[in-house]
């Protein structure tokens, strides 16, 4: 049974070093999946330029992000004249079909209504050709992963709402909402579909905008991502898949769809680990009524035996997790399947549905571990040192614990910016758990191996007493 | 010019050709025009930069997890001392806190980090947000100074009330309001503070070195690797020498007010600034004795340092360099150290640059060069094409768009994990020039994103 601690954080007041951002960082992240679509903060200049240089940092891609540049006058007098000249603005240089104005921490205390200024800005200019989506994300009242979620299924919403006619074949597709998942994964998660014959509309779809390749003219608006057409026709879907199920159900995308449109809904961990990925399949099976194809079940196989192969070395890990909490859920599950001991798990995000998951899962395993959630890197820093703990796994923010204590250390999730590459690390589906364990397990096997001849020599040659 | 075709009216302005033989001025120092994206930030931003590198504060950020969350330990200010600095408090305001004000939750975090931390010196920052429910933190902060006999500083810093500017004024008034208004009554001989550098890799060490073995006594750094007590005492100098002019200058003009401490400008970016600004202290502060280990340490340091960097020049002279930063100091020292090593300045532009750095832009370099005030990614991409530049010099968000298209770039801002300043730093700065330019990756890159038979 688990001990989790009742007490999420060491300082009650504060966050301390902080293991979450904000709501209009999710949103951001998510509209960067939607085709010809911009982004507009309404808010002060600082809040876009950090997120963008967060992305940018973690992609290696441009990221522009426009903002309202609230001043001291329109923080007084209301915000309605930033926010329209900065639409105008934005739709003149980047001649955008989808603009998503998102909100901050002030402009949701000053209590402008985006709705009312996107109408009033609709009068005063000619945007018949733009989509304007207002997108609440007050910095305040959740983290990414609220600001995330709830983001897509605005634009979901925002598009259903249009009541466009249902086009032919699309009471056939299967909506797939993404959460957590790197470029890659969602090429992955592509792949798998088109095996399957499965007709996906896969929002957001970040893979070819924040994993773009070189090209010869470098186009400033990408026309890659999910375009806002697919949005029109998720209503008539089959079904709709949703990759990470800890948010609440009123940011779910999913539930929105069911409860209006009568759209069956499934909500899943995201697909990692073998347990995770087959219940993404039997899901895709059923949708499909169809068995798994051959190719399919020959990757689950091929997972299986690499499982066996590491087993003995995956028992040597006793890790800790961190970052956003559906990511943490799915490499927790695929950990524990692989036999490693857990001594941490830690999310930011404030979600109820986080610790009891964690729970029942941690008791399928008969794991002992601790569960933080709303916690902050301080409090996972202290229960980590003086621990086992051998491997860390999570966003690069750990890296401070990682300098301090050496313990070896993973990079996965967002943000990463100090390693290369995460933007297109594969972990998703059984060949991405394979990757991953496989990454994993060969830090442990590394561990074991370097200093084995020095251990054994000083144990059992010097008979030296050697810590462990 | 053609910025008709690349962005809105309201950018003309800020945007300017050089023309030699015109007499031209360029706004500068505005809000920037919403939209447009900006390469700014914010009050808050510019108050973080200047506070951050002071070692054993407590910096609590005053606000909804964002605005600590962005800026938790990204920047290479290092420390000789305490590692307090590094850590990123936040008060997390939420919903409920909004609503029925944060001072109480402040007032408790406060209790909570003197409890554990002990500090003598606590920074809170306000964000948007409090500056707009009317938390009255100046209170908060009175209350728990006479509480626990520390200092408890606040920073006016709500992002919206201003410019990054704004926010180095915050910081300035914040670390004035820590020195306190008496003078100092002994002065240390031969001695000065360095305004304006923030230690990133060292950098203030470097010039420590120099100063040192000069025999001049380097007092405080104000802020690179600065502590509460390092900072009570800078009033003792005899002078001041500022480097990053945009955060400072204020500051150094306040402390003449103040503590009678004269200030002189200098910038160790660069081999000749280095040797002029080092010139400029011995002969403002130093002895005879000051002056011959002056002329026996740049002798030696010139005949080690100078051949190395022009190796690098030979493989450099003739490219075009495209220079997008913060400040207007750090662009004039690199157009100056691009000018060493026969390159070019093409393009210049600031975030935040005075209309006098400006003037100096136009007279540094020459005819065409184009000059921005407070670009965007459109403006860089449209002007860095037209005017050919092989490298870009930036910060984070820059770097990818100069990847995109081909450029080289050169990473020239609080994160790099390399020293630029001194002699050192100026063969940094060439060998990283040159394994930037001369990469083998842009041959491929010329043969285009499309594999060609």
């Amino acid at each position: 049974m688990s001990d989790s601690s009742t007490r999420e954080r060491n300082y009650v007041n504060m966050q301390v070093n902080p293991c979450k951002m904000c709501m209009p960082m999710g949103g951001s992240l998510a509209l960067k999946g939607i085709r010809g679509a911009m982004t507009i903060i309404h808010g002060s200049q600082g809040c876009s330029t950090y997120i963008r240089r967060h992305m940018a940092a973690h992609f290696n891609e441009p990221v522009d992000i426009a903002s309202s540049s609230l001043s001291e006058e329109g923080t007084v007098y209301g915000g309605a004249k930033n926010l329209k000249i900065g639409i105008a603005n934005l739709v003149e240089m980047y001649k955008p079909e989808v603009v998503g104005v998102l909100t901050t921490c002030l402009a949701e205390t000053i209590g402008d209504d985006i709705e009312r200024i996107i109408r009033e800005v609709r009068k005063i200019g000619d945007f018949s050709d733009v989509d304007l989506i207002p997108i609440p994300t007050p910095g305040y009242a959740g983290s990414q992963a609220e600001g995330y979620f709830s983001t897509i299924r605005a634009i979901t919403k925002y598009y259903s709402e249009k009541n466009m006619p249902r086009k032919e074949g699309s009471h056939q597709k299967v909506n797939v909402v993404v959460s957590n998942a790197t470029c890659e994964d969602i090429r992955e998660l592509k792949r798998v579909f088109n095996i399957m014959d499965i007709d996906a509309t896969l929002v957001p779809d970040i893979s070819d905008v924040l994993d773009a390749p070189y090209m010869e003219e470098y186009q400033k608006l990408s026309s890659e991502g999910t375009p806002k057409e697919a949005f029109e026709q998720m209503r008539y879907a089959k079904a709709t898949v949703e990759l990470g199920d800890l948010v609440d159900d009123r940011y779910s995308t999913a539930a929105y769809l069911e409860d209006n449109y009568g759209v069956k809904s499934y909500r899943l961990p995201l697909p990692i680990g073998i347990n995770n990925t087959d219940k993404m399949m039997r899901v895709l099976a059923e949708i499909k009524q169809e068995e798994l194809p051959e190719a399919i079940n020959k990757e689950r196989g091929r997972l299986i035996d690499g499982m066996i192969d590491a087993h003995k070395h995956s028992a040597l890990g006793v890790i800790a997790v961190f970052g956003d909490m559906d990511l943490v859920y799915g490499i927790n599950a695929l950990l524990m399947e692989n036999g490693m001991k857990i001594h941490l798990v830690a999310t930011g995000t404030a979600q109820k549905k986080f610790k009891e998951q964690l729970q029942s899962l941690a008791d399928c395993y008969d794991q002992s571990l601790t569960i933080f959630q709303d916690t902050d890197f301080e409090t996972i820093h202290e229960a980590i040192h003086d621990s086992e703990v051998n491997l860390m796994i999570g966003h690069s923010d750990g890296k401070f614990i990682w300098e301090k204590e050496g313990i070896d250390f993973i990079r996965v999730g967002f943000p990463v910016h100090d390693h290369v590459g995460a933007q297109r690390k594969l972990i998703m589906g059984y060949r991405g758990s394979l990757f991953f364990l496989d990454e994993i397990v060969n830090h442990l096997l590394d561990q074991k191996h370097i200093n084995y001849r020095k251990r054994m020599y000083d144990a059992y040659y010097l008979q030296k007493e050697v810590a462990e | 010019m053609g910025s008709k075709t690349i962005s809105t009216k309201a950018r003309e302005t800020q945007i300017m050709v050089n023309q030699q033989s015109r007499q031209q001025s360029i706004v500068c120092d505005t809000h920037s025009v919403s939209g447009v994206v900006s390469q700014r930030a914010c009050v808050y931003c510019g108050a973080r930069v200047v506070l951050n590198p002071i070692t054993d504060a407590a910096h609590i950020v005053h606000g909804p997890i964002g605005c600590a969350s962005y800026t938790w330990d990204i920047r290479g200010s290092l420390s000789s001392d305490s590692e307090r600095y590094r850590m990123s408090f936040s008060t997390d305001l939420r919903e409920k806190d909004i609503i029925f004000g944060g001072e109480k939750k402040l007032t408790m975090a406060i209790d909570e980090i003197v409890n554990n931390e002990h500090p003598k010196v606590i920074f809170i920052y306000a964000t948007c947000v409090v500056g707009v429910i009317g938390d009255d933190v100046k209170a908060v902060a009175k209350h728990a100074e006479q509480k626990y006999g520390i200092r408890v500083i606040p920073v006016n810093s709500s992002g919206f009330s201003g410019s990054k500017k704004d926010g180095y004024k915050a910081a300035c008034h914040a670390i004035l309001e820590l020195m306190g208004p008496e003078k100092a009554k002994v002065k240390i001989p031969h001695s000065l503070n360095f305004l304006g550098d923030f230690n990133l890799a060292g950098e203030a060490w470097i010039v420590k070195n120099y100063l040192e073995t000069i025999g001049l006594t380097l007092n405080t750094v104000i802020t690179g690797d600065a502590s509460c007590a390092s900072l009570k005492k800078a009033k003792e100098s005899v002078l001041n020498v500022v480097q990053c002019a945009g955060s400072m200058t204020f500051l150094a003009k306040h402390m003449e007010q103040s503590y009678d401490i004269p200030f002189e400008h200098i910038r160790f970016l660069g081999i000749k600034d280095t040797i002029r600004s080092l010139r400029k202290i011995v002969f403002t502060i130093g002895n005879q004795e000051h002056i011959e280990r002056f002329e026996k340490l740049i002798k030696e340091k010139e005949s080690e340092y100078t051949p190395k960097i022009e190796a690098y020049k030979q493989r450099l002279v003739g490219k075009k360099v495209a220079i997008y930063v913060g400040g207007g100091f750090k662009a004039i020292s690199l157009i100056e150290q691009f000018n060493e090593l026969g390159i070019e300045t093409v393009l210049v532009g600031t975030q935040t640059g005075s209309q006098d750095e400006y003037n100096q832009f136009k007279q540094l370099t020459s005819e065409g060069t184009v000059i921005l005030d407070d670009a965007n990614p459109t403006e860089l991409e449209y002007f860095m094409k037209q005017t050919k530049a092989d490298i870009l010099v930036g910060g984070v968000k820059e770097r990818p768009l100069a990847y995109k298209m081909g450029v080289a770039f050169l990473d020239h801002n609080h994160e790099r994990k390399h020293p630029l300043c001194g002699f050192e730093g100026a063969y940094n700065f060439a060998k990283e020039v040159d394994l930037t330019v001369n990469s083998p990756v842009w041959s491929i890159v010329k043969q285009g994103g499309i594999y060609h038979e």
